[in-house]
């Protein structure tokens, strides 16, 4: 069926004639409530953990560091390209691969690694959600492919939720391709409807707010 | 004549269940109003409705209307056959500008028993007694189309020496649903059972509601099982003393 | 009406098991649901609900215009559009472009749009290795089952049934723990998903403003998917589309709720095609299928129309008293429960199973929890009367129709109805003592009759109809 053909049959079926313009879409809906950031990394916390998730405040850039380093405690790491993290010194712990550029590199390191590290744009407190996007500093399969996924976020990048979100990035495929929220560890109630974490995804997820 | 109802007692009480249809009436008498029953009066034409017959619908409902349409209340001892006139029968006769007048002018009039007692009425305690324990069973119809929940309980609390134990499942359906109980006997009759489980766990001696079909379905299946719990319509336990 | 096919139910409502499995984890879901749309926690479901809905029916009353708008925004980032009328178009495109990759080995996303058109089996016939991915899709896949649920495919198996598929599917032990059969899917799937040249998703949501795909998921199996093949094709019918990548907002906070009770499920994926200049990884090709197969058709009927809008959280499945009793493999094709039964007759045709719109006691639960607010008993009892015309030359239909023919005439003749009904005095020897009778003669054990009987017992119909007592109750007063 060509494009014309289907777009035709739509139109036939609707009463609408080519290039008839649109109908006045309902307005829309993005509340935002007046949220301080403590509370923010409150309720962020709060979520993530009900999640099974791992949330963990860090009051300094060492604290960070340190969470890192005993997660780490002899396991292999590769760690995402987001300025954060080497700012934060975790590029430089023993086990981390950082830097990689190239796909089927990093793909391969991913498949191995015990544990991804990676930045994040934002957070949502009210879900405990993370939110990616894929750049040269933040490849999609570091949050992905490896057992743990450790992310690192700035506290002033913690959002109230989706309407925020939606409301900073009206359209977020301008400025990427995959824009992803992560809410927790991987799980699936598909045998009797036992959870289970970690199937395909990450079965454990520590997020630390710098 | 500001005290003047209409009752509609609906086919399934009048040849099933007539004790249901004159607790209905002495309980609006108690409660100060003057009943009268029109006696042409049969069914609201649900039956056919559910069924995909429209037009046979169509010659029942303009029959209901004819009996109906000078009422200045009409009080039905059912959610669902309130709700077969007040939501269907604007679209059964959406062509014939006569009847839609005549239904758009009986809707505002169409009250279900106990949304009636409370909000026309204005009584909430028609100083029953009944000694013992019920459940209530929240009809669908009653419930989602013409939103009863609270009300019968209301109506309930007042009622000396009764204890009201909500069951589990209140409010998923008995598996009545007019000729679906005949179409699809296995799956009504499976519904009806789990129905009758959640009402065993209460404990209760009766289970309550305001829709005598339901009832039928449930009692019926009650003393299948051999239990010695009764299904009373709303209307007998207010008119108790 | 036709005839039913009762037979149809009789094994899902003679297994004990499956009754309680289905019973409790639909019960369980109804739960969950119930607790995350608590006014307490979700304050403005219900204007929620209200927006999704007109958001929904705007789109499609205008859905040629979306449809222009989200193919310009996709192809002006290098995806491309495909417009396929049925799964045939589908398969050939997905063949012809296996072909040209060299592509031999395709994994797979849970769709349920593919499911509709049957593409795993088609791809297999054409010697190509289509993998399902989700835990539970991948071991329906195995054992050729067709999902249970939309959302919950393989509600209807247990842990030992998924121990005997994976052994003799993958030689491997025995192994009845849910989660070490987990690890043998993640295992196995990770090899494939490394491994695999096209990744082949469902879409949630069409994007128009974005030219963008959303895809809801847990296991991540969406994400590996969508990311690691070279090539990702996304399957979606026409319906999916919603105009504003803001009205995600809206959506997002109903369909987890709605389908699992999760505010948000793990992974929501918001993607706008190929890898982009600078990003590291994901595919390098971007096809978008956009399938009618039958839904402009849906689309025609303006009374019905809205039945395009569902999101497929399966919401009503868990909350209808009849998908309850009878399971999903009850219903003729891939969409059951009470969303199954309203689009599939028109997807289908009304003669293919007459039947289905009827197998509702039209309690209305379902459109009580819908997302998108369908009324989904209206439209069944618009559906009814569609089959009742369709059906009008059969016997059945005929027969059926005569007898409320009568029933309206002796309605509209209340003295004979009410001699009618005085008749039914013969059967007070059957009372069992308690006024209710578990059998009728043999001559009237026929037909409703005996169908009520089989089930449960029918009162003694009373000595005097309400309106005999009532005459008599009149007189008294007058004295």
């Amino acid at each position: 069926m060509t494009r014309d053909e289907m777009l035709q049959n739509v139109r036939t079926a609707l009463g609408r004639s080519a290039g008839q313009p649109c109908t006045e879409p309902p307005a829309v809906r993005l509340l935002i409530p007046e949220v301080s950031v403590e509370e923010r990394i409150q309720k962020f916390s709060t979520a993530l953990d009900a999640l099974a998730g791992h949330a963990f405040r860090a009051h300094s850039p060492d604290e960070a560091r340190e969470y890192a380093v005993q997660l780490l405690a002899g396991k292999t790491a590769i760690a995402s390209n987001a300025p954060l993290l080497r700012e934060l010194g975790i590029t430089g712990i023993d086990g981390v691969r950082s830097g990689v550029y190239e796909r089927d590199e990093l793909r391969g390191l991913c498949a191995t690694a015990d544990i991804g590290i990676s930045g994040a744009d934002y957070a949502l407190a009210d879900t405990g959600s993370l939110v990616m996007l894929s750049s040269q500093e933040e490849a999609r399969l570091v949050s992905l492919l490896p057992p743990l996924h450790l992310a690192f976020v700035s506290k002033d990048r913690i959002l109230t939720g989706l309407d925020e979100l939606f409301t900073l990035l009206p359209i977020p495929a301008e400025k990427t391709s995959s824009m992803v929220l992560i809410t927790g560890p991987s799980r699936t109630a598909d045998i009797e409807q036992i959870l289970i974490r970690g199937v395909h995804g990450p079965g454990e997820v520590h997020v630390v707010v710098v | 004549m500001a005290n003047h109802v209409s009752l509609f007692v609906t086919c399934i009480i009048d040849q099933f269940f007539p004790e249901v249809g004159v607790a209905v009436a002495d309980v609006l008498e108690r409660a100060g109003y003057e009943v009268d029953f029109p006696e042409r009066q049969t069914c609201c034409g649900q039956p056919a409705f559910n069924t995909g017959y429209h037009d046979e619908t169509r010659k029942v409902a303009a029959h209901f209307l004819d009996v109906f349409s000078d009422a200045e209340y009409v009080v039905v001892p059912s959610g669902s056959c309130t709700s077969m006139v007040v939501h269907h029968y604007e679209e059964l006769f959406a062509n014939d500008p006569k009847r839609l007048e005549q239904t758009r002018r009986l809707i505002p009039r169409m009250w279900e028993f106990s949304k009636f007692l409370l909000e026309v009425a204005g009584v909430e305690d028609l100083g029953a007694r009944y000694d013992g324990i019920v459940t209530f069973h929240d009809s669908c119809h009653g419930l989602r189309a013409m939103k009863i929940k609270e009300g019968p309980r209301r109506l309930l609390s007042h009622v000396r020496g009764l204890e009201l134990r909500e069951m589990d499942a209140a409010e998923e359906c008995c598996g009545f649903g007019g000729t679906f109980s005949v179409k699809f006997p296995g799956i009504s009759g499976g519904m009806a059972r789990t129905k009758i489980e959640s009402i065993k766990r209460t404990g209760a001696g009766a289970v309550v509601g305001v829709d005598s079909s339901c009832l039928m379905q449930i009692r019926g299946a009650l003393s299948r099982a051999g239990l010695p719990i009764q299904a009373l319509h709303l209307a007998q336990i207010l008119a108790s003393r | 009406m036709p005839a039913i096919p009762n037979e149809l139910f009789e094994t899902p409502l003679s297994d004990g098991r499956l009754q309680l499995a289905v019973y409790s984890a639909t019960g369980r879901l109804m739960d969950k649901r119930k607790d995350v749309v608590d006014a307490s926690v979700l304050p403005d479901y219900q204007e929620l609900r209200d927006q999704a809905a007109q958001l929904k029916r705007h789109t499609l009353d205008n859905l040629d215009y979306y449809l222009e708008q989200l193919e310009k925004n996709i192809t002006a980032r290098g995806g491309k559009v495909i417009f396929c009328r049925d799964g045939s178009e589908v398969v050939d495109f997905l063949v012809k472009l296996a072909r040209e990759k060299n592509a031999q080995r395709i994994v797979k996303s849970k769709s349920m749009t593919t499911e509709e058109i049957s593409l795993n089996e088609h791809l297999e016939e054409k010697k190509l290795e289509p993998v399902e991915t989700d835990l539970g899709e991948y071991i329906l896949q195995l054992a050729h089952h067709r999902p249970f649920h939309i959302v919950a495919p393989a509600l209807h198996l247990t842990r030992y049934e998924v121990a005997d598929i994976f052994s003799s599917n993958l030689g491997v032990e025995r192994e009845v723990v849910p989660e070490e059969q987990t690890k043998i899917a993640r295992k196995v799937l990770r090899e494939k998903f490394l491994s695999a040249d096209i990744g082949i998703s469902g879409a949630n949501f069409l994007i128009a403003d974005s030219g963008a795909i959303v895809l809801v998921e847990n296991e991540g199996n969406a994400r590996l998917t969508t990311t690691a093949p070279k090539t990702h094709v996304a399957i979606a019918g026409i319906e999916k589309l919603i105009p504003r990548a803001q009205d995600l907002a809206t959506f997002l906070k109903l369909l987890g709720r709605s389908a699992t009770g999760q505010p948000l499920t793990v992974y929501t994926s918001f993607l706008s095609g190929a890898r982009r200049e600078g990003e590291i990884d994901g595919p390098d090709e971007f096809y978008l299928i956009l399938l009618d197969n039958g839904r402009t058709r849906l689309l025609a009927d303006q009374e019905k129309r809205q039945s395009l809008c569902c999101i497929r959280c399966g919401a009503c499945l868990n909350h209808c008293p009849v998908y309850r009793k009878i399971g999903g493999h009850s219903y003729p094709w891939v969409y059951s429960g009470p969303i199954g039964a309203v689009i599939t007759p028109q997807y289908k045709g009304l003669n293919q199973d007459p039947w289905l719109p009827f197998a509702s006691s039209l309690c209305g639960a379902c459109a009580e929890v819908c997302p998108v607010k369908i009324e989904l008993p209206e439209l069944l009892l618009a559906l009814r009367r569609d089959v009742n015309k369709a059906q009008s030359g059969k016997l059945y239909t005929k027969i059926e129709r005569f007898i409320f023919q009568a029933w309206a005439w002796l309605l509209n003749h209340p003295r004979l109805y009410d001699m009618a009904g005085s008749m039914s005095g013969v059967l007070a020897t059957e009372d069992k003592g308690n006024g209710w009778m578990s059998r009728v003669p043999g001559l009237m054990n026929v037909g409703p009759l005996k169908a009520w009987m089989s089930q449960r017992d029918l009162p003694v119909p009373p000595e005097r109809s309400f309106r005999r007592i009532w005459r008599n109750r009149a007189r008294r007063t007058q004295d």
